[in-house]
C-alpha cells in the first residue's frame, strides 16, 4: 500500500529470481516510457544539475550573468545572512508543530469513523471537504480575514468579553494562525489511516477482548503496532509537504512579522524572483534539497526500529 | 448478543455469558445518538469556516462586519457577485476563468494521457532497466519544486516564453509520476489472461494497450483527472512566476491580485469571488466522491 511501501520493495527486490522472457522487449518498453523519460531529463534531471552549478554563483537572471564563487553563496548564507536563519526557524517550528498535529487529528477522526453506522459516508465527506480546498488561495484569503484584526475569532472573543489580539501582526502568534491552518486539513493522511483501520483483521481484537483487554491497551498493542507502516507512510509525505509550504504564508502573513513566518520555500522564492539572486537561491534550494533527502533517509532507517510489518507480508 | 444468549435453553453445559443489564448511557441506541451528536459537532466546527465565507459573501457591506459569526445572513445581498465578477483593471473574471479552464482542461488531458501511456509500459512491458527507472520515478515525488524551477525559468525566459502557458503546459508531456504511479497499481490487477490472447492473436503491445487495456483503465483515469483538474485549478507557484500579465492571469492568481489588502476594500466581493472559486472543485468533488475517496486510500495520494 502506498507509495513507499511500493519504492522499498522495488529497490530491495533486486536479486529476484530471473524471468522468462515472455514480454521481454527493451525498444517497446521505452518507447512506451520515452515521454517520461525526456520530460524528466529535460525539465527535472538538467534543471536540478544545472541548479547545482548555479549555487556556486552569483548569478543574476536580470543582468544575465553570473561569475563562479567557490562556496560564497554557502559562507553567506550560513554565517552572513541573519534572514536566512530565521526562516529556517520558522520552517522548523512550522514542520514541528504542524506534522504532528494533523497526523493525531488524522487518526483521532479515523478512528471516529471507523464504524459502519449509518451516516458515515457523509462525515467522512464533510472532514475531507477543507483538504480539498487546502491549496487555494480563497482559502487563504479567507483565513487571513478570520485572523485579521477586527476579523470573525476577534469578533467573537469580543462577544465573550475579551479582547483578542492582532493574531497576523504578532510575532508570537503568527506562526500559529498557520499552524492551525494546517492541523484543519489533516484529510489525506485520515483517508489512508482510515484504509489501514480497515485493514488489520478483526480477530486480532476479539481475542484481545477475551483475554481482557481495555480499550486502552487494545489501542496500544494492536492498532497503533498494526498502523506503523501507515503512520510512516503519512509522516513522509507530511515532513515534505511541510517542508514546502509557500502559499499559505504568501497569502496570509506575507513572512511578517519579523520574519517570523518566512517560511523557507518562501524565502526561496524572494531571493529568486523579487531580487533576481538566483545564484543564491539555486544554492538556498539545494541545502533544502539535501535536507529533505537526509531527513527521509533517516526516517527510513529508523523504521526498522519502530514499523512493524507482518511476518508473512512477504509471500 | 445478549438477548439470543438468554433464550438459548436451559441445560446445556456451556458455560454462559451472564452480562450485567447494561446502564443507559451504554446502550447501543444512547451510543449511537451520543456518536452522532459528537461526530455532528466537531463536523460542524470543521465546515464552519467554509459555510462562513458562503454565508458572507451574501452580506450587504456593513452586515459584513456587525453581524459576522452569522452563517445566513439576515439581508440576503447577491450584489456582492456582480461586483466581484467585475474584476480589476478593466478585466473581469470571465477571462480568468477562460484562462483557468483553458490551463486546467489542457494540462489535464497531456499529463492524463501521457501518465496512461508511461504507466503501460512500466507495468506490462518488461525491459532492461526497468527497475531502475521506476525507482527513479518515485523519488522525483519527494523533490522540491525550488531545486528545479530556477533554471527552467532561466531557460524558459531566454526562449521568450514568459507570459505564455508553454513553461505550464510542457513539462507535462510527461504525464505526473503521481498518476503514472497510480495507473501502474491499476494495470496490475487486469489479469493478463487478455493480454497473452490477444498476443496469440497476433496484437502487438501497442495494440494491446489501445484496445484491451485502455478500455478497461476508465476508472483509474476518471481519478486521475480529477485529482490533475483540481491541482491546476489551485496551482499558484508556477503561474505566479510565468504570467505577469493580469489578461493571462488564472483565478487562483487574480484573486491574490484582487483581494490584495491595500488595494481592494469591498469584502464582499472578495469573498463572492473566493466563494465561487471553490465552486468548481467542490462540485467535482460532490459528484465524484467515491472516485477520490479510492484514488486516496488505495495509493496513498496527496490529497
Amino acid at each position: 500500500m502506498g507509495v513507499l511501501p511500493m519504492a522499498a520493495a522495488t529497490l530491495t527486490k533486486g536479486k529476484r529470481r530471473r524471468r522468462s522472457n515472455f514480454g521481454q522487449d527493451n525498444l517497446v518498453g521505452y518507447l512506451f516510457i520515452s515521454p517520461w523519460l525526456i520530460a524528466f531529463f529535460l525539465f527535472t534531471f538538467i534543471p536540478i544539475s544545472v541548479s547545482l552549478i548555479l549555487s556556486f554563483t552569483d548569478y543574476n537572471v536580470l543582468a544575465n550573468s553570473g561569475d563562479f564563487i567557490g562556496l560564497d553563496n554557502f559562507q553567506r548564507m550560513f554565517f552572513e545572512d541573519r534572514r536566512y536563519w530565521r526562516s529556517v526557524n520558522a520552517t522548523v517550528k512550522y514542520v514541528v508543530f504542524s506534522v504532528p498535529l494533523r497526523l493525531v487529528f488524522a487518526l483521532a477522526v479515523a478512528m471516529l469513523l471507523n464504524t459502519y453506522r449509518r451516516g458515515v459516508g457523509v462525515y467522512r465527506a464533510a472532514f475531507y471537504a477543507p483538504s480539498i480546498i487546502g491549496g487555494s488561495i480563497a482559502v487563504a484569503v479567507m483565513w487571513r480575514e478570520i485572523f485579521g484584526n477586527d476579523g470573525l475569532v476577534n469578533f467573537t472573543l469580543n462577544l465573550l468579553g475579551i479582547e483578542g489580539p492582532n493574531w497576523l501582526g504578532r510575532p508570537e502568534t503568527a506562526i500559529w494562525t498557520l499552524i492551525i491552518l494546517a492541523a484543519w486539513q489533516f484529510g489525506s493522511p485520515m483517508l489512508i489511516f482510515l484504509a489501514g483501520l480497515k485493514n488489520i483483521p478483526k480477530h486480532l481484537y476479539e481475542s484481545a477482548e477475551i483475554d481482557g483487554a481495555n480499550s486502552l491497551q487494545r489501542f496500544l498493542r494492536i492498532t497503533l503496532p498494526m498502523l506503523t507502516p501507515i503512520i510512516f507512510f503519512n509522516l513522509i509525505m507530511q515532513l515534505i509537504s511541510g517542508f514546502m509550504v509557500f502559499t499559505q504564508a504568501f497569502i496570509v502573513t506575507q513572512g511578517r512579522p519579523l520574519d517570523t513566518t518566512l517560511f523557507y520555500a518562501l524565502y526561496v522564492y524572494r531571493r529568486a524572483f523579487e531580487q533576481n539572486e538566483m545564484g543564491y537561491a539555486s544554492a538556498m534550494a539545494w541545502v533544502m534539497l539535501m535536507v529533505i533527502a537526509l531527513l527521509t533517509a533517516f526516517v527510513f532507517r529508523s523504521s526498522s526500529y519502530w514499523v512493524h510489518y507482518e511476518a508473512d507480508e512477504g509471500s | 448478543m445478549a438477548g439470543i444468549e438468554a433464550q438459548a435453553p436451559a441445560g446445556l453445559s456451556a458455560p454462559r455469558v451472564i452480562r450485567p443489564a447494561l446502564p443507559w448511557y451504554q446502550r447501543p441506541m444512547a451510543r449511537t445518538i451520543f456518536y452522532h451528536a459528537a461526530v455532528g459537532v466537531t463536523c460542524f466546527f470543521m465546515l464552519y469556516p467554509i459555510m462562513w465565507l458562503v454565508g458572507s459573501s451574501f452580506k450587504p457591506p456593513d452586515e459584513i462586519w456587525t453581524n459576522q459569526t452569522a452563517i445566513i445572513p439576515k439581508e440576503f445581498y447577491p450584489q456582492n457577485y456582480p461586483n466581484g465578477w467585475a474584476g480589476f483593471g478593466g478585466i473581469s473574471f470571465t477571462t480568468f476563468y477562460r484562462n483557468s479552464l483553458f490551463y486546467a482542461t489542457l494540462g489535464t488531458i497531456l499529463s492524463v494521457s501521457a501518465s496512461s501511456v508511461v504507466a503501460y509500459g512500466f507495468a506490462r512491458v518488461r525491459f532492461r532497466g526497468r527497475r531502475i527507472w521506476f525507482a527513479v520515478m518515485l523519488v522525483t515525488l519527494m523533490l522540491p519544486t525550488q531545486v528545479q524551477i530556477i533554471p527552467q525559468y532561466i531557460v524558459f525566459k531566454q526562449l521568450g516564453w514568459l507570459n505564455t502557458f508553454y513553461p505550464l503546459l510542457l513539462p507535462r508531456i510527461g504525464g505526473s509520476a503521481f498518476f503514472i504511479f497510480m495507473i501502474i497499481q491499476f494495470i496490475r490487477s487486469i489479469p493478463v489472461d487478455l493480454d497473452e490472447a490477444a498476443m496469440i492473436d497476433g496484437a502487438s503491445k501497442f495494440g494491446i494497450f489501445l484496445r484491451v487495456i485502455l478500455p478497461q483503465l476508465t476508472p483509474a483515469i476518471i481519478t486521475a483527472a480529477i485529482f490533475s483538474f483540481y491541482w491546476t485549478w489551485d496551482e499558484f507557484l508556477v503561474p505566479l512566476i510565468y504570467l505577469n500579465s493580469p489578461e493571462l492571469y488564472l483565478v487562483s492568481l487574480a484573486l491574490r491580485t484582487f483581494s490584495d489588502p491595500s488595494g481592494q476594500t469591498d469584502w464582499g466581493a472578495i469573498f463572492a469571488m473566493s466563494a465561487l472559486s471553490l465552486l468548481p472543485v467542490f462540485v467535482i468533488f460532490i459528484s465524484f466522491q467515491r472516485y477520490l475517496v479510492e484514488g486516496i486510500s488505495t495509493t496513498g495520494l496527496k490529497g
